[in-house]
C-alpha cells in the first residue's frame, strides 16, 4: 500500500530544503493562529483582569458565559463568521470573506474566552492569596492588577499556549471561512483535510507530524523566554 | 511564588516592572503577528487594486482529481487573472454563490443549475464537460452486483440484501444523482438510514474512506475513484449505465444580483474554459494514463 517511511522522509526533506509551497503553508498557519493570539491577549487579559477584581451587576453570570464559550465549536465559530463575512452579510461589502483576515477574526473568537477565562481564575486566585498583603502597602482594587499580572506570569503564558493550541489545532472555523485557497487560505489543518480526502494518508499524517512539531517549536521558544525572563528580573 | 516575591511585587517599582513586562509581552506579540500580516511570507492577500482574480465555487472533484492544478496555471500565465478555488459540493458552491460569495461556478447538477440562472442568480450556463458516476464497492461484493450493466437494478439489489451503502448525503451532485437513482430503484432510504444505508454529509474523499473502512458500496463520480489513492480491495463494480451520465456546468454568478462580482475577469474564464484552450486542456489531462474528463462545450 503505503510506503509511510518514503513519504514522512520526502516531507520532512520538503521542509529542510525550504519547499515553497509548504512553506507557505506552514507560514501562513503562525501567522493567522500567532495573530489571533495577540489579539486575544489584547482583548482578553484586561477583559478577565476586570472580571476578577471589579464588582458589578451581571459578573457571575458574564463569568459563566465566557466560561462556556471556551467549549464553543470551531464549526459554529466558523459558520457565524461566514454568515456575517459573506457579501450578504452584515460585514459584506468589507470583502473579508476567504482572506487571512476573517481566518484571524474567526481563531480570535476561537481564543479569546479561553484567555479571558483563565486570566480571570488566575488573577482571582492571587488575589485571594496576597490581596491583604497588597492592601497592607496601600495598593487596593484595579492598581492591584499590574502586580497580579506580574506574580501571575507564568500561568499567564501557559494561558496564551492553550490558546495558540486551540487556533493552530482547528479546521472547523479555517476551512468554512478561509475556503482552503491554495496560497491564499490554506493553513497545515486544511491540508490535511484535503490530503485525507484525497487519500492520501501517508502524506497527510506526514503534515500532521509537521504541524506538531511546529506546535512544540513555538511552546518551547514561549518557555525558554518566560524562563530567562524570569531570571532576568528576580536575579 | 514566595511570600517575599510577593513582597518584592510590591509598591511602585513593581507596578512599573509590571507594565513593562505587560507592554514588552504585548508589544512582542503584536510585532510578531505584524511581520506575518506584513506579509513577509509572501503568502499574504495582495492588495485589491493589483489582485485581478476570480473566485471559483467548484465541485470537490475537479480539485480532488487534480485537473485543476493542471489547467488553472495555465489560463493564469496567460491572462495573468488568478483563479482561487473554493471546492464543496454542488449544493453549497450554489448557496454560496446565491450569497454572492464567487464570481463563476464550476457544478454538476444540471436541474439545480438550471433553476440558478432561471432565478437570476447567473447570467447563464454552459456544458463544459461530462464523465460518469460509478458504483464502487468491496471485491467480495455481498451484494453480488459485479458486471451488471443496470445501475437502478444494481442499488435494488444492494437495498434488497441489506448490504452496507454510504451516502455523501450532502447535497452535493453525486449525491443527487444517488438519489435519482434510488428513487427509480423504488427505494425508500430515508427509511433505512442508519440501518445499512449510511449518510455521511461529508465530501466524497471522506466518502470512499469510510466504504473502504465498512467494506461498503458507495457511488463516485469516476475523477474522484480513478484519483483517489487508498483505495484498498474497493473496485470499479457497475459502471456504463447512460443514467450515470455526469454532466458538468460553468456559470457566471450575475453582476445584476452581486455587484461586486468581477464579471470581466469571470467571463474571460469562462470564454477560456469554453473555448479550445481550455477544452483541448481538459481533454489531455490524465490520471495513471486514464483520461477523466471528457470536454463537450457548444
Amino acid at each position: 500500500m503505503h510506503d509511510y517511511a518514503d513519504i514522512f522522509a520526502r516531507s520532512f526533506g520538503l521542509i529542510l530544503t525550504g519547499d515553497p509551497g509548504l512553506w507557505s503553508v506552514v507560514l501562513l498557519s503562525l501567522r493567522v493562529s500567532l495573530s489571533a493570539v495577540a489579539i486575544s491577549a489584547l482583548l482578553g487579559m484586561p477583559l478577565g483582569a476586570l472580571l476578577a477584581m471589579a464588582r458589578f451587576p451581571g459578573r457571575q453570570p458574564l463569568i459563566v458565559l465566557i466560561n462556556a464559550l471556551m467549549g464553543i465549536p470551531p464549526v459554529v465559530v466558523g459558520l457565524i463568521a461566514y454568515l456575517l463575512l459573506s457579501r450578504s452579510g452584515p460585514l459584506g461589502v468589507l470583502g473579508l470573506l476567504y482572506t487571512p483576515a476573517a481566518m484571524i477574526i474567526a481563531q480570535t473568537v476561537l481564543v479569546l474566552p479561553i484567555v479571558a477565562a483563565l486570566t480571570r481564575q488566575q488573577i482571582e486566585q492571587l488575589h485571594a492569596e496576597y490581596g491583604e498583603q497588597l492592601r497592607s502597602f496601600g495598593v487596593r482594587g484595579l492598581r492591584a492588577v499590574p502586580t497580579l499580572l506580574w506574580e501571575g506570569r507564568h500561568g499567564l503564558t501557559t494561558t496564551l499556549l492553550a490558546g495558540f493550541g486551540r487556533a493552530i489545532a482547528e479546521v472547523g472555523a479555517v476551512i468554512i471561512v478561509g475556503g482552503n485557497i491554495n496560497h491564499v487560505t490554506r493553513v497545515m489543518t486544511t491540508a490535511i483535510a484535503l490530503e485525507t480526502s484525497r487519500g492520501n494518508l501517508a502524506l497527510a499524517l506526514a503534515l500532521g507530524a509537521i504541524l506538531i512539531l511546529i506546535a512544540v517549536g513555538v511552546n518551547a521558544v514561549v518557555t525558554m523566554l518566560s524562563l530567562s525572563a524570569g531570571r532576568g528580573t528576580r536575579g | 511564588m514566595s511570600a517575599g516575591g510577593a513582597e518584592r511585587g510590591t509598591g511602585r517599582e513593581s507596578i512599573r516592572r509590571a507594565l513593562t513586562w505587560i507592554a514588552a509581552l504585548l508589544l512582542s506579540l503584536l510585532a510578531g503577528a505584524l511581520l506575518f500580516v506584513a506579509g513577509i511570507t509572501g503568502g499574504g492577500v495582495p492588495a485589491p487594486e493589483q489582485a485581478r482574480f476570480v473566485i471559483l465555487q467548484s465541485t470537490t472533484s475537479t480539485r480532488n482529481s487534480g485537473l485543476l492544478d493542471a489547467i488553472l496555471p495555465v489560463f493564469e500565465a496567460e491572462t495573468g487573472i488568478e483563479v482561487r478555488v473554493v471546492a464543496v459540493g454542488t449544493g453549497q458552491a450554489l448557496r454560496n454563490a446565491r450569497n454572492g460569495d464567487g464570481d463563476v461556478l464550476m457544478v454538476h447538477s444540471r436541474a439545480d443549475e438550471e433553476a440558478f440562472v432561471a432565478e437570476g442568480w447567473g447570467v447563464a450556463r454552459h456544458d463544459l464537460m461530462y464523465n460518469d458516476f460509478v458504483i464502487v464497492g468491496p471485491e467480495q461484493d455481498p451484494a453480488g452486483i459485479a458486471g451488471m450493466g443496470d445501475a437502478v437494478a444494481a442499488l435494488a439489489r444492494i437495498a434488497a440484501r441489506g448490504a452496507r451503502f454510504v451516502s455523501r448525503g450532502d447535497d452535493s451532485g453525486t449525491h443527487k444523482a444517488e438519489l435519482r437513482l434510488w428513487a427509480e430503484a423504488g427505494v425508500d432510504v430515508a427509511a433505512a438510514s442508519g440501518g445499512w444505508y449510511l449518510e455521511t454529509g461529508a465530501g466524497m474523499g471522506a466518502a470512499l474512506n469510510m466504504a473502504l473502512g465498512l467494506d461498503a458500496y458507495t457511488l463516485s463520480d469516476r475523477a474522484s475513484w480513478a484519483s483517489f489513492a487508498n483505495r484498498g480491495r474497493h473496485r470499479v463494480l457497475v459502471e456504463g449505465d447512460e443514467r450515470l451520465f455526469n454532466q458538468y456546468g460553468v456559470i457566471l454568478v450575475n453582476p445584476a444580483r452581486h455587484p461586486h462580482v468581477r464579471a470581466e475577469e469571470g467571463q474571460r474564464f469562462i470564454d477560456w474554459l469554453l473555448g479550445p484552450r481550455g477544452q483541448g486542456l481538459i481533454a489531455a489531462f490524465r490520471v495513471n494514463g486514464q483520461q477523466l474528463f471528457f470536454p463537450n462545450a457548444r
